[in-house]
């Protein structure tokens, strides 16, 4: 099938707006997969079908760990080599499975009426500023925002300074390999301070919890504590804060959609699906799978050492899985979006982010029904993840 | 008294959220169907294995029993 030809500049979407750019669709009808060249590390093969991506996330014969002993294609200058997304099974079981049961789908249920609690305060506030307002900094970020400090057991009042340093770890060129070490190195530092206050004063959290694990049990080093604990804290709230605004959005460039959800929230939840499979949330593809041994993808063997690329946006608008993938509905059965990931490294917080995203629509779409667009959206750049930066609405 | 080697893996479709977490950890106990994950192997020996995938399992939809008592997921 296809040989090994020059590879092509990515990633190929445009950072403003939540268009899927149609080279995707070129590559997903194309016969094997294409190569694509990132702005750092080695060229890659890049997986945009459905069925491939599915198999490259998750077969054990594609490694994470692996990509530390390459020059890894990526968006940043640095390799994002640390954290359990770095890592493959049995280190990656170990570690993971102390977070799991924090973020299973009973233990997160029962926190639902907390979440709910937050959004409709969140909403309460908004209604008394009035329109119009910013719904990123008001609504979007504020809710993961405070869900995960309190999980986590992080002090709400250092948010200004850990948004910083969250924002420049999911930044891609707009700092030098030395600047995002060193705020690598900050964020650390402000964890392990967190990380001695909790050992002195264990409370109710997560954090306590994983410093137990360490403590008496030795299950993890104290590194790996740390950036357990700032892992959590970023993907915990920043993914969900982009798609919260990215969700807004689509919902109101499809109106009928929006009021369907006014007229049944039953759908709440098929519609949270719905618009995970349908917003590709990533500027490109990142943390590339490396074959341990030779592996047939979509017609092309890829050979041992060689890595893969997963686009999930492109994957999920794949017409062979999909019916009419360029439409949102939410009637979608059995659907099996990519959107939080696939195999070992499946989105931790999902269940998590899915009841955080179904709180959020519920109370906007309840006590905001005349939301629209009051202004221009400032889109976020040079990011590894797309959405609004400012998104100024009125009800 | 006999002791029971053999434990029951059990897949809950109705709670499976198809992450695939457990079709990766241990190909040749689970298989994601067109629905949801399938045990492969409905008994297995004591196997910490499968309880590493139980426990990982973020639907909590796999459950392991020994007999009348739960295994896994473990607490």
């Amino acid at each position: 099938m296809t040989t090994t030809s020059e590879p092509v500049a990515y990633p190929f979407n445009e950072a403003e707006g939540l268009e899927l750019n149609e080279a995707y669709t070129a590559a997903r009808e194309a016969d094997g997969l294409i190569r694509v060249k990132l702005q750092f590390g080695e060229p890659s093969w890049l997986a945009t079908r459905w069925a491939d991506a599915r198999l490259v996330l998750g077969d054990r014969r594609f490694s994470r760990a692996a990509a530390g002993e390459h020059d890894q294609p990526r968006s940043q200058p640095t390799a994002s080599q640390q954290g359990i997304l770095s890592m493959d099974p049995p280190d990656h079981t170990r570690l993971r499975t102390l977070v799991t049961k924090a973020f299973t789908v009973r233990r997160v249920e029962e926190m639902r009426p907390r979440v709910r609690e937050i959004a409709e305060g969140l909403v309460d506030d908004l209604i008394a500023m009035g329109s119009p307002v910013d719904l990123v900094e008001n609504f979007a970020l504020s809710l993961p925002v405070v869900v995960i400090c309190e999980l986590l057991g992080v002090p709400m009042a250092d948010r200004p300074q850990f948004r910083a340093w969250s924002d420049s770890a999911l930044s891609t060129s707009s700092l030098t390999a030395d600047e995002f070490e060193q705020n690598r190195e900050e964020l650390r530092g402000y964890m392990r301070g967190l990380i001695a206050e909790h050992r002195e004063h264990p409370a109710d959290d997560l954090m306590t919890a994983l410093i137990e694990a360490r403590d008496d049990h030795d299950k993890l080093t104290e590194l790996e504590l740390v950036d357990m604990c700032v892992g959590i804290l970023v993907a915990g709230h920043e993914t969900t804060a982009t798609q919260i605004p990215n969700f807004v959005y689509v919902l109101l460039e499809n109106p009928e959609r929006f009021a369907e959800l006014r007229t049944d929230p039953g759908v709440i939840p098929a519609a949270v699906e719905e618009l995970m499979r349908f917003v590709p949330l990533g500027a490109g593809a990142n943390f590339p799978r490396y074959a341990t041994e030779d592996v047939e993808v979509g017609g092309v063997l890829v050979k041992a050492g060689e890595p893969v690329l997963v686009a999930v946006g492109a994957a999920n608008r794949d017409r062979l899985r999909f019916d009419a993938p360029e439409e949102v509905k939410f009637d979608r059965d059995g659907m099996q979006h990519l959107g939080f990931g696939h195999g070992v490294h499946h989105c931790l917080g999902a269940p998590l982010a899915r009841v955080e995203l179904q709180e959020a629509l519920r109370a906007l779409s309840a006590r905001l029904p005349g939301l629209y667009l009051s202004g221009d959206i400032v889109w976020k750049t040079q990011m590894l993840v797309r959405g609004p930066r400012t998104m100024p609405v009125g009800w | 008294m006999v002791k029971n080697v053999s434990w029951r893996v059990e897949v809950d479709g109705s709670t499976c959220i198809s992450s695939g977490m457990c079709a990766a950890l241990a190909p040749d106990k689970f298989e994601l169907g067109d629905e949801h994950a399938v045990a492969l192997q409905p008994e297995v020996d004591e196997d910490e294995e499968v309880l590493d995938v139980a426990d990982s399992c973020p639907a909590m939809a796999i459950t392991v029993t020994d007999g009348e008592k739960v295994v896994g997921p473990r607490d």
